[in-house]
């Protein structure tokens, strides 16, 4: 299991290079949301998905929505470390004529299962899908992953309502509550936080009402992988259950980088030359993969 | 004679019997869209999805993507105003395989008033690359077009009518998009419609020939595509073109027809519809003569635009 986990973890370090050393060279793009979801996303593409980055159309293949679509950069990494693409093509990301778009597109590039930007919306899409499974006799799973800024959004809490309705054991949403979002709001004195602003939904007991709505909730922090990875299965191992899963990640927007974690400004933010060296050499990226 | 939505309820459930992948997703209006016909035949697949167009939306596009044909219900105010956004970037964006049956369309929408009559629908959809819009004018094209519709592969949205609609065609019609009708041929003058106001243009005509103006009718049920050049050469022998919709007149069928003839042969064009204005609670009569869009203030106004001296 540690080793297991030792190769994870390097592969999320890798992935955050690729993430913000694409996004310097784009130009342009997101570091904070990408960064906090990072190792779920690996967790995701390299151990709980059953799917073949080959035959990305693979009909009874799990889904994965990342409904949060603004961290695109981190998907695109989790995608082309585990083979859907070559990873020189992140040279592309934002690029005209690109199949990594600034946010998911799925007419654009095979192995996306929702196209995601205007957020709360994925959710949705997922509850599509799992309910499609249910109807067609699959046993595939659905997971979407979306974020605490997003969970502001109406139509996510549509979905939240109706899900459990139709016991869509086979449904996943994952929280990546990293407690910031582009601008929110400034902290009062003296107020508990975990990041330079207001957490979106501190004093609110979110498990309690997602529990109360009928889903099953599994609290973990979303940069450990002994405890995504049980999460993750136990989510599909009750696929055949009544009750979809919620996976409440804490999680640290900028995880990973000293002086990104907790930062609102790195929302999306352009990384200097100079903030690049300091970040390959935190994240132990060796000089010819820089 | 059947309401529109009673020909909708029906003909989804034919639709439903001929193929298993036929779905019927709700918004808790199905007793009002009539698509509670298809809960009762085939109760498997209707989905009732609860007053959360939003969702409805999203969840449909879900289902399109493991291959079912999944028909909405709920009122064209709810589609294009509530869950525009998610029509925009699940549907629209992605050409999912997700057909709207946008019911209580325009100002009829059975004493509900304002806040329901959506006289902006045709200007919302109209906008979005990629979508596909029909209004139909009567029960047999309503049918033909469901018909095409669940065969075709994309997103539809289906501009439909409560009440009555008086029959235009024949049952042996054949639904094509794009297509033009010209119901009546004229020498004066033509009016240009769609959906159910066509057949009231029809009247219009009628009564207008009786005071020895010449209007030709055309029917313009694909909003969206349309066939441009066969617009273009049935307006080709008028000075004046009329349109006449049950829709404000910026951005729907009126604005699609001066986009078309301003570019490649301009011509005098009067949009007839709701004035840029708000509705009210009434009847459909009443509402029809405050819009003008009845036959006998239809006839009055074309009679004017023609004779303006008289």
């Amino acid at each position: 299991m540690k080793s297991d986990n030792n190769e994870l973890e390097g592969l999320a370090r890798q992935g955050r290079w690729l993430a913000i050393s694409t996004v310097a060279k784009s130009g342009a793009g997101h570091v904070g949301g990408p960064f906090s979801a990072m190792d779920i996303l690996i967790a995701l593409f390299f151990r709980a998905l059953r799917i073949d980055p080959q035959n990305p159309k693979w009909a009874t293949r799990d889904r994965f929505i990342l409904s949060k679509g603004h961290s695109s950069i981190g998907l695109y990494v989790a995608m082309a470390l585990r083979g859907y693409f070559p990873i020189e093509e992140l040279k592309t990301f934002d690029k005209g004529n690109s199949r990594l778009q600034g946010h998911p597109d799925i007419t654009k590039l095979p192995g996306l299962d929702a196209s995601t930007g205007s957020l709360g919306q994925g959710l949705s899409v997922g509850l599509g899908m799992a309910l499609g499974s249910r109807l067609r006799g699959e046993k595939f799973h659905t997971f979407v992953m979306i974020g605490d800024g997003e969970l502001q959004e109406g139509m996510i809490w549509e979905a939240l309502h109706i899900a459990p309705r139709y016991k869509l054991g086979n449904l996943t949403a994952i929280l990546d509550w990293n407690g910031l979002q582009q601008f929110g709001w400034v902290l009062a004195i003296n107020e508990e936080h975990r990041g330079d602003r207001k957490d979106p939904w501190s004093g609110i007991d979110l498990r309690g009402i997602f529990e109360r709505l009928g889903w099953r909730c599994l609290e973990i922090d979303g940069h450990d992988f002994s405890q995504i990875l049980p999460a993750l299965q136990s989510a599909k191992a009750s696929g055949d259950s009544d009750q979809p899963t919620m996976v409440i990640a804490h999680t640290i927007k900028g995880k990973g980088v000293s002086f990104t974690e907790g930062k609102h400004e790195w929302h999306s933010k352009v990384a200097t030359k100079e903030e690049l060296n300091i970040i390959a050499e935190e994240l132990g990226i060796q000089e010819g993969l820089r | 004679m059947k309401a529109m939505r009673d020909v909708w309820g029906d003909t989804l459930v034919a639709l439903g019997r001929a193929n298993p992948n036929v779905l019927v997703m709700d918004a808790d209006l199905a007793n009002s869209t009539k698509a509670d016909k298809f809960a009762k035949a085939c109760p498997e697949r209707f989905l009732q999805m609860g007053i959360a167009e939003q969702n409805l939306i999203g969840a449909a596009v879900g289902l399109a993507s493991v291959g079912y044909i999944p028909w909405l219900s709920t009122f064209a105010i709810f589609f294009t105003h509530r869950a525009v956004d998610p029509i925009r970037m699940l549907v629209a964006q992605t050409h999912a395989n997700v057909k709207l049956g946008a019911a209580y369309a325009g100002v009829l929408t059975g004493l509900t008033g304002k806040t329901h009559q959506d006289v902006e629908d045709l200007a919302i959809m109209r906008a979005m690359p990629g979508m596909t819009i029909i209004a139909p004018i009567d029960s047999t094209e309503c049918e033909a077009a469901m018909r095409w519709a669940t065969e075709y592969e994309g997103p539809v949205y289906l501009r439909l009518a409560r009440d009555v609609c008086p029959d235009v065609f024949d049952p042996g019609y054949e639904f094509k998009l794009g297509k033009t009708y010209l119901l009546k041929e004229g020498k004066d003058v033509l009016l240009v419609s769609t959906g159910p106001q066509s057949q009231r243009c029809l009247e219009a005509a009628n009564l207008l020939d009786q005071q020895e103006v010449s209007a030709g009718v055309l029917h313009v049920p694909s909003i969206k595509p349309l066939d441009r050049e066969e617009l273009i050469k049935a307006c080709e022998p008028f000075k004046t073109i009329v349109t006449v919709e049950e829709h404000n007149v910026h951005g729907g069928l009126g604005g699609l027809v001066c986009e078309v003839l301003s570019g490649q042969s301009p011509k005098t064009v009067i949009r007839l519809g709701v004035q840029d204005r708000w509705g009210e609670s009434a009847p459909n009569e009443y509402l029809l003569n405050l819009f003008e869009l009845s036959p006998a203030p239809l006839c009055a106004r074309v009679k004017a635009i023609v004779h303006p001296a008289t």
